[in-house]
Formats: structure tokens, C-alpha cells, sequence
């Protein structure tokens, strides 16, 4: 699963340097663009529905932060 | 007679001297304290800034800080100029050779910016600036002196030689647009704004305006807000915002995510946008969600002051329909060109190009853009009357609606921004590891595409190199490595050809 969401984080920011960078959203490296264009990836990729209340910073800060969100809402 | 936008704080200072004007997640100012500061920032720019109608930066934050910058820089008799301090230093670099800035508002942070740039201009520390002993008379006389045609800001955009163009905008042109939204949209004191818009985009220029002429409030939303709409929303409600003029693409981030899932903006009264062309798909997702709401779609370009025409949604419309661009503001004029021909034929395709007071007075220091965009009228020979040629293509139906269609050239709208591809490709041509690029939008996927020659595939390389100079709005999403770029018959790259291939 790691792999696949690496996959698509480098696709969606070939800049960004996702295994080391602790503050994605917090640090402003992610923007609001960013994080539209991989919720709706995330969705369809791990056939998940992200809601409202998924959408807080903690969530998108780290790769492992992200792995996580996507375990408990495939569940 | 209004001749200043000064003017317009005045009066309220007057009328709501105690009432909040500007609010951040930090703190707010009232109507009388904005006055008082800005005039003691007003009073400390004097000191760098000997002559009137000068370019002052202000590298801007999401704060009212930056707005008490902005108006001290006009009491001081001078135009603002905003710049986004995450811009690349090569941009900001050539944003100030076009400039040539006599000063900048900084903050601590900002100085390293400055140290790398050539060109050197006095750095005010903003906290100086309102600390200063304010200098009445001397502020007094700069405004005795003003008249309406002087510039008020510059806002910079994409240009397409690779050097941006400084949109300089007058007074009068703001006091216009101002008088109108007021008039047309029955804005008073009651309004709160919620303001999205960064302040170096246009579309502030509205919430910050309409604020001072009608003696509401402005709350200034944080950015993140809009990656995470729960929070967004709690700050619309805790704040009681009733008005917003968003840019399209913020409308569209609360559709996408399903911002509106669980909770509502309670107190919504009017929902203004623009930017770009809003789908009615994104539309009907907030007419369901909140049906007692005025929506407003506006069209223009930065050149003739933010808006020309409105279109207040007054009926419904099905996802796969085009939304109107409706009708023009009160002085101001639609023509349609067909070249130098006037188009009156209905659902005939023409040039959208504009007429009237609401015209900026130029690119700055930038005589050919300048001309080849303001032109004669070509309907008048009689006497000196310039149109704004937008370089959008539109029509105008049997009910006298105009409705925008496509680009002339190779301009487009990318995540909420205004980008010449040919400033991108000029950028990644410099690379001397590329031997020829060429940039095309897929518009479905919304991705800038680059198709580039060179000896090997490089995008890292590319977007290290690029990102040097260009935002990262402007970078491109996807890459396509050829070993030969194909050729029209002329020696051009076959765009055609590329886009028919691979997109």
C-alpha cells in the first residue's frame, strides 16, 4: 500500500521529498490544489471515501500519517 | 466628488470610527485605528520616498498588516505594489527590474530576500512604519495634490516574453468598480466579507474596497482553511460572514471535497466568483446546499479593474450547461471585435474588449505590452478613445447575455491562475540541458503538459532548474521526453500534432 501512495505522492509533486518531510500541510508545502487532487487519487486508488471530518492537517503531515487515515477507512 | 480611495476611509472613519474595519485570525483593527496607523506608516514612507506616484512593495502575509501597509502607502502619495514573498527570487528579481522600488515594507524575514536581489531599495520594517510619528501636515499636502487619475497598485501577471507585466491600476477606476458593486449588489454597513483572495490577485481588491466605501467588515480567512473545510466553515459561522467574492477555484475545492457534508455557512447572503469559468456542476452542488443565497459569476480581467461584466444566477441550470457571463456594469462598454470589425450579430463570435473608465492606466514601464493591449477604438476615428483588448473570444445571445468561449493565444487558467504557457517555455528553453520545449494545457486533467527534446529524460532536473524562476503553480505536471520534437512545415513545433497524440 505504501508503495502505491509513494506512487501517487510523486506524481503529484515530483519536488517534494514526501519520505522525510514531517510537516506537509503545517509547513504550507502542500496547498489546497494539492490536497483536492489527492483525496479524490486517494479515493479511487484505495477505493475509500475521505470525508469532511478525514480533512484535518494531522492526517496529510506525514506519509505515515496518511497510511494510517487510509487503513482505518478501509476498515 | 470621490477622487480618492482615501476618500472612502475618511467617511467611514467619520460615520464607524469605533467599528471593526479589518479582522485576522490574530486580531482586528477598527475604522480609526487603521486611519492612525496607516497615517504613522504613511508619514515614515515620506522619508525614503521624495516623489508622488512611486512603486512602494509590500511583501504581503494573510494579515492586516499588509493592509495597513497598503493604505499608508497611498497617504503617502505613492501606489502599492504587493508581492508574494514565496515567489521564486528570480521572479521577485525581475518584478523589481521592472520596478525599480524607492522602498519596500518588510518584515525580519524578508531582508534575506532582499539581500539577494541586485537591485537595492530602502527596507521600511513594518513595525517602524506604525511607530512613527505621523506628519499631518506633510500627508495632508500629498492628498491636496492627488487627483483621481493617479495609480493606486500594481499587480503583477504572467507575461508572455517571460518578464511579467505590472497591471497599474488609478483611484478612479477602483472608485468606479467600488460605486457599482455597492449599487448593483446593495452592499452597507451590515456586510461582513469573507475574504479568500490573496492580496496580490485582484479579486481582494474588491473585499478590501467595498470594506472601506460601506463601512463593513473584512475577516481575512487563513489560507489552510481551504485544504480543510471543516475549519473553514466553523470561521465562516464563528466570524458571521455574509458575503464572499472567491476566486472560482475555491468554490470548486468545497465541491470536490464535499466540504458541505455534514455542517452549513449559516449566515451566507451573497456568493460572488471568478477567476475562471465556473462549471454549473460545482454551482448546483452550493444552489442545493444553500438555495436562499445570491449567486453573482463576474468576468474581467485584472486590466480593466477586476470585473466588466456580472451574471446574477436567476435560473436554474443543468450541469452540462454554459453559465453566462451576463451583462456589463454601468459605465463601462462591451464591444465584440472581429479584428477591427464590430460584431452586432447575436451568437457570433468576437474579441471581448472594453470601453471606459475602468481601464488601468498600463503595464508599467512597459510601452509595447501596453500598446499592443489599450488600442484606439477601432469604431472611432474622431478622437483619442482607448479599448482594453482582453484576448478572450465571446458572444453575446437573442436576450443580450454574453457568454465567454475560449483564448485567443496560448494564455490560460491554471488552479485559479493566470499563466502564459510561453512564459514557462521561455524559462525551461533557458535550461541549457534542453534543446527545445513546448508547453500545452490538457485542459480535462487540468495539467500543464511539457513535451521537451534534450539528450535524455531530466524532469527532475527541469523542475529544479524552472523552479527557480517560476512559481509552482506554473511548473509542469507532467512531463513527455522526445528525442525530436515534431515540425510543422514552417519549423515550428507542431502543437497540433502533439496535443492530437497525447492528450
Amino acid at each position: 500500500m505504501k508503495e502505491q501512495l509513494m506512487e501517487i505522492l510523486k506524481e503529484l509533486r515530483p519536488d517534494v521529498d514526501f519520505e522525510n518531510e514531517k510537516a506537509l500541510v503545517t509547513d504550507g508545502i502542500l496547498d489546497s490544489f494539492d490536497i483536492v487532487s489527492l483525496v479524490g487519487e486517494l479515493n479511487a486508488e484505495f477505493s475509500i471515501s475521505i470525508g469532511v471530518d478525514d480533512l484535518e492537517p494531522e492526517n496529510f503531515d506525514t506519509v505515515e500519517a496518511m497510511e494510517a487515515l487510509i487503513n482505518d477507512l478501509s476498515d | 466628488m470621490l477622487t480618492n480611495v482615501l476618500d472612502h476611509l475618511s467617511l467611514s472613519v467619520e460615520r464607524y470610527g469605533g467599528r471593526t474595519a479589518f479582522s485576522d485570525s490574530t486580531g482586528s483593527v477598527t475604522y480609526s485605528e487603521l486611519d492612525r496607523l496607516s497615517d504613522a506608516l504613511g508619514s515614515c514612507v515620506l522619508r525614503y520616498v521624495e516623489n508622488r506616484n512611486s512603486p512602494v512593495v509590500v511583501f504581503i502575509d494573510r494579515d492586516i498588516k499588509s493592509l495597513i501597509a497598503f493604505l499608508g502607502i497611498v497617504k503617502s502619495g505613492n501606489f502599492y505594489v504587493p508581492i508574494d514573498r514565496q515567489l521564486p527570487v528570480g521572479r521577485i528579481s525581475l518584478i523589481f527590474e521592472t520596478l525599480r522600488p524607492r522602498a519596500a515594507i518588510v518584515s525580519e524575514k524578508d531582508l534575506k530576500i532582499l539581500d539577494q536581489i541586485d537591485l537595492k531599495c530602502a527596507a521600511i520594517s513594518y513595525e517602524d512604519g506604525i511607530a512613527a510619528d505621523p506628519d499631518r501636515g506633510a500627508l495632508a499636502s500629498r492628498r491636496a495634490m492627488a487627483i483621481d487619475t493617479d495609480p493606486l497598485y500594481a499587480i503583477f501577471t504572467s507575461g508572455s516574453t517571460g518578464v511579467p507585466k505590472g497591471v497599474l491600476v488609478s483611484h478612479r477606476s477602483v472608485i468606479d468598480l467600488i460605486e457599482n458593486f455597492a449599487e448593483v449588489f446593495g452592499f452597507d454597513e451590515s456586510c461582513v466579507f469573507g475574504n479568500q483572495a490573496p492580496f496580490d490577485f485582484d479579486v481582494s481588491v474588491k473585499d478590501i474596497y467595498s470594506t472601506l466605501k460601506c463601512g463593513g467588515r473584512m475577516h481575512v480567512i487563513p489560507k489552510m482553511f481551504f485544504s480543510f473545510p471543516a475549519k473553514l466553515i466553523t470561521c465562516l459561522n464563528e466570524q458571521n460572514i455574509n458575503t464572499i467574492i472567491w476566486a472560482t477555484s475555491a468554490l470548486r475545492i468545497i465541491e470536490n471535497l464535499n466540504a458541505f457534508e455534514k455542517a452549513l455557512p449559516e449566515s451566507l447572503r451573497t456568493v460572488m466568483f471568478s477567476g475562471e469559468v465556473m462549471p454549473n456542476k460545482v454551482l448546483n452542488y452550493w444552489r442545493g446546499k444553500l438555495p436562499k443565497v445570491t449567486y453573482v459569476n463576474l468576468y474581467g480581467p485584472t486590466e480593466i479593474t477586476c470585473n466588466c461584466l456580472y451574471y446574477r444566477v436567476d435560473r436554474p441550470y443543468l450541469d452540462t450547461d454554459a453559465l453566462p457571463i451576463g451583462i456589463p456594469f454601468r459605465n463601462t462598454d462591451i464591444l465584440l471585435l472581429d479584428g477591427d470589425r464590430l460584431v452586432t450579430e447575436p451568437e457570433t463570435i468576437g474579441e471581448i474588449c472594453v470601453r471606459g473608465t475602468s481601464l488601468a492606466l498600463g503595464y508599467y514601464r512597459n510601452p509595447e505590452k501596453t500598446a499592443a493591449a489599450f488600442c484606439q477604438n477601432p469604431c472611432n476615428d474622431c478622437y483619442p478613445e482607448l479599448i482594453y483588448r482582453t484576448g478572450d473570444l465571446g458572444k453575446r445571445d437573442e436576450d443580450g447575455l454574453y457568454y465567454f468561449l475560449s483564448r485567443r493565444d496560448h494564455q490560460i487558467k491554471h488552479m485559479g491562475h493566470r499563466i502564459e504557457l510561453g512564459e514557462i517555455e521561455v524559462i525551461i528553453n533557458a535550461l541549457d540541458f534542453i534543446d527545445a520545449g513546448c508547453c500545452i494545457y490538457d485542459e480535462k486533467k487540468e495539467k500543464i503538459v511539457l513535451f521537451y527534446q534534450s539528450a535524455a529524460a531530466c524532469e527532475r532536473e527541469i523542475m529544479k532548474g524552472a523552479g527557480k524562476s517560476l512559481p509552482k503553480y506554473m511548473l509542469p505536471n507532467r512531463f513527455v521526453h522526445m528525442e525530436k520534437l515534431p515540425m510543422t512545415k514552417n519549423g515550428k513545433i507542431d502543437r497540433v500534432a502533439l496535443k492530437e497524440e497525447h492528450l
